[in-house]
């Protein structure tokens, strides 16, 4: 029992915890100072490079220690300027970047132009081998720094020029008339010279120009970040610092917080969520996250994407029973899906309720007369491949596969087929060997409908796994990204959705909702559309 | 006795040598790691390919293995994909693991022996049926139940004790998950105890230690425990290594940092210099264990001589 018991009650059973256990009581080893914010947390996987840190536990930590150019508004996915004094474009390919006066790095060095125009030149360049390099191939001279093979021909990108100490321009390869909006992705945040003079020790102890700074950081168990004083921006911390703890088992995180001993758990452990209300009250959140679930078909196999398989996959898509999955199986953390982006994005943003129309609502008769018109299963049977170490997969699976079974009355219609290991199945997944559907999810990168559309199912596109190919969708995407008005953007980007609805090369399962629980010491916790706390927000009591 | 140990010393190296490829055939043959690091974005070819070069993957896995096999020699265990070195790995986890084993061992000790005695000296009385029924009931029941249970009961419902052990991971802390970690090898240590005894007080010797008029205590400690131990001691020596290895669950529930918790990320990462580091080390601890016991054998029982 370590110390930070506050009520008198909680003192007494702390001296009997002294006699029992013989531990000490004050102000133990894993303590923090009064006011801080006691968080679960995961070890990230790589070192806490911006541009190389491409999952939530890592870019946590981020978000509490860089700003960008834009931020997105944790309530409704705007993103709004916060660096960035503003962004000028006349054709939607040129942009000229205004920093913002006053803003310094925690270790009192300027932000300037270069702050950014530096650190994306190293994000890009292939030498550096950072994960998230492709964020910036739009840019003018991505293919010198970053060729596909052999050493680059550029040490920087040709479409980056720095003005003057505030003011730089970007010259992107194509239209892109939302790519300003893709800034708050922490891959363009700026970078202090300490990263490139003293990297191993930056890498110890990253320095940044956010509301918190970094006290200490114990590789693999636990990071100390204190609020930063000097910090210039609006959305200062309201608390006196945040304390991630790693935990290998959400279940422990889980119980910590019972205890009284975490303030702060963003995984509720499925095996909980049926008491998690009893337990915590109106101290759960559960909330949309920008997160789809959905199962892609290998349109690369001739047998799948031959003329008149659509309708088998719009079959099967109707014939999976999305309420009752979602329902049963997720306690309604999920949401069944309708279209092909997320509702975070609000209507503004591009989400539409519905859009995938017929196909997405649960149909068993209609699912098993368009599956026989046309043509049948392949074989007469289809399987679904997941791997099954992480996240459930197994148990809603199997539960799509009955359903899909259930609709067409033949209990061998469907199988699973489970791979042991996330790296293989991924590697199955890249070198096409999956003959039958496979999950495909998607966290989006930024708030934007491009997001969930581009990447995933434009010709080629570099998460385009089934590689799906539609000129008139091409065409579509192209369109909406030249657009200079949002509205007639997002316009046509749903457009683009209609065909999908059409062809059916993915089939939405549903959205993925963020919880949360959080202690009674704390209070303001909401969690943001990527359901990752914001942190600087909450407050402690 | 020098000899003896010179040539059991000797006989580890082609084990390890042995088990070290093993394993990292087994780490390799689960595939490629890198497509995972890219998470549910397919991997950036260029990018995948340089850290694939970095990583010695774009190699047969002989100049791996080869290669992996010549940094350990220069006292080099590789880095994990978060950037950390491995030996800063061992370093952290390996330190807390010990402690964890200890304080389990002592259960053990302590606890089984205890227990083992008193129902070995009241066969067939009340004692012994109830420490029968609860070693029974303790085997039967998973370690991830009743770690679950009693960090549950202990650090939520009676709040006695904090739920997860800080990464400092001092000894008081691991008083709860030593006991969970003990619970199974306790049991058994107890039914040992309780069967040797049982043996060896109908043995020669000891009717003549009575007889000779002894008083009960020194019958009991020096000849009857002191004989009946000897299995005991071959057990718990084994186990030493066992529980150093096997931690993962107790790990993993009281949030414990150490070997099981290093071992976990590294299989699930699929970072080979992790996974092969530590299992090596761990090989090693189950060779020094095993020949302990085998010298310790030779102090309990004056009629095992080692040339």
């Amino acid at each position: 029992m370590r110390g930070r018991m506050r009520t008198p009650a909680a003192l007494a059973v702390c001296a009997i915890g002294v006699v029992l256990a013989a531990s000490g009581c004050g102000g133990g080893a894993g303590g923090s100072g009064t006011g801080a914010v006691r968080a679960s947390w995961g070890d990230p996987q790589s070192p806490l490079e911006p541009a190389n840190t491409n999952e939530v536990q890592g870019g946590k930590v981020l978000d509490m220690i860089f700003r960008g150019l834009k931020a997105y508004d944790p309530k409704t996915g705007a993103a709004e300027d916060m660096l960035a004094e503003k962004i000028d474009s006349s054709d939607q390919q040129h942009f000229t970047i205004t920093v913002k006066d006053g803003w310094t790095f925690s270790n009192g060095e300027k932000v300037t132009a270069r702050s950014f125009v530096d650190a994306w030149n190293y994000a890009a360049l292939v030498d550096n081998k950072q994960k998230n390099a492709s964020f910036f191939q739009d840019i003018e001279g991505y293919d010198k720094v970053h060729p596909a093979q052999g050493t680059p021909t550029a040490k920087a990108l040709s479409g980056l020029v720095v003005k003057d100490e505030r003011t730089f321009t970007v010259a992107l390869r194509a239209k892109f008339s939302t790519w300003p909006d893709t800034l708050g992705y922490a891959a363009y945040a700026p970078l202090p010279r300490a990263f490139y003079d003293d990297h191993a020790g930056w890498l110890k102890r990253p320095v940044g120009n956010g509301p918190y700074r970094i006290d200490s950081y114990t590789k693999g168990s636990q990071m100390r970040l204190s609020r930063w004083d000097g910090y210039p921006g609006d959305d200062k911390a309201r608390n006196a610092g945040v304390e991630l703890r790693v935990y290998t088992d959400s279940n422990t995180a889980y119980t910590d917080l019972q205890a009284g001993n975490l303030d702060i758990v963003d995984d509720i452990p499925s095996t909980q969520l049926k008491n998690v209300r009893n337990d915590l009250g109106d101290r759960y959140i559960n909330q949309p996250a920008g997160i789809i679930q959905t199962l892609s078909f290998p349109m690369y196999d001739a047998t799948w994407s031959k003329p008149g398989m659509e309708k088998v996959r719009r079959g099967i898509a109707m014939a999976i029973d999305r309420d009752q999955i979602t329902e049963q199986i997720y306690q309604k953390t999920r949401t069944p899906a309708s279209d092909w982006t997320s509702p975070v994005l609000g209507e503004k943003g591009g989400y539409k309720a519905g859009l995938c129309g017929d196909a997405c609502t649960y149909n068993p008769d209609e699912a098993k007369r368009l599956i026989q018109e046309g043509g049948g299963l392949p074989g007469g049977r289809v399987t679904i491949t997941s791997n099954v170490d992480t996240g459930s997969h197994r148990v809603w699976m199997d539960a799509v596969c009955n359903s899909v079974n259930n609709a067409l009355g033949n209990d061998q219609a469907c199988t699973v087929n489970p791979v042991g290991t996330f790296a293989d199945f991924r590697n199955q997944v890249s070198e096409q060997r999956i003959t039958g559907m496979f999950r495909s999810g998607w966290q989006m990168d930024y708030p934007l409908a491009q997001n969930f559309l581009q990447p995933l199912y434009y010709s080629n596109a570099s998460s385009n796994y089934g590689k799906f190919h539609d000129a008139q969708f091409d065409r579509l995407i192209d369109e909406a990204n030249a657009e200079s008005d949002t509205a007639a953007a997002v316009g046509k980007f749903q457009d683009a959705e209609k065909i999908l609805a059409t062809q059916m090369p993915a089939i939405p399962l549903w959205y993925q909702n963020g919880s949360a629980g959080y202690s009674a010491n704390v209070g303001d916790v909401e969690l943001n559309q990527f359901s990752v706390p914001v942190y600087q927000r909450i407050t402690v009591k | 006795m020098g000899r003896y140990v010179i040539r059991r010393l000797l006989q580890m190296i082609p084990v390890f040598v042995g088990s070290t490829f093993l394993i990292f055939f087994m780490v390799y043959a689960l595939g490629d790691p890198v497509a995972a690091l890219f998470g549910d974005k397919a991997p950036d070819p260029a990018t995948a390919a340089r850290i694939r070069a970095e990583l010695y993957l774009d190699q047969p896995l002989w100049k791996q293995y080869l290669h992996y096999m010549g940094q350990i020699l220069t006292g080099e265990f590789g880095t994990a994909f978060n950037g950390q070195e491995v030996i800063e790995l061992m370093a952290d986890a390996f330190p807390v693991t010990l402690r964890l084993t200890l304080v389990a061992i002592v259960f053990e000790i302590v606890i089984g022996i205890t227990l083992g005695l008193l129902s070995g000296l009241r066969r067939g009385r009340t004692v012994d049926t109830s420490v029968l029924l609860l070693t029974l009931v303790v085997v039967s029941i998973p370690t991830f139940v009743s770690g679950y249970v009693l960090q549950y009961l202990f650090g939520v419902k009676w709040d006695v004790v904090s739920p997860s052990v800080s990464p400092a991971a001092p000894l008081d802390e691991l008083l709860l998950p030593g006991m969970v970690l003990a619970l199974t090898s306790l049991a058994y240590v107890t039914r040992l105890t309780r069967t040797s005894l049982a043996e060896n007080a109908r043995a020669d010797y000891l009717r003549t230690a009575v007889a000779k008029g002894l008083p009960r205590h020194r019958v009991v400690s020096r000849h009857l425990l002191r004989n009946s131990l000897i299995p005991v001691v071959t057990f718990i020596g084994t186990d030493i290594g066992a529980l150093m290895g096997g931690a993962i669950v107790t790990e993993r529930i009281f949030n414990i940092h150490g070997v099981g918790y290093q071992l976990y990320q590294g299989i699930l990462r699929q970072n080979s210099p992790t996974v092969v580091g530590f299992v090596t080390i761990l090989v090693i601890v189950f060779l020094v264990a095993n020949l302990l016991v085998d010298l310790l054998y030779a102090v309990l029982d004056p009629r095992i001589r080692y040339a």
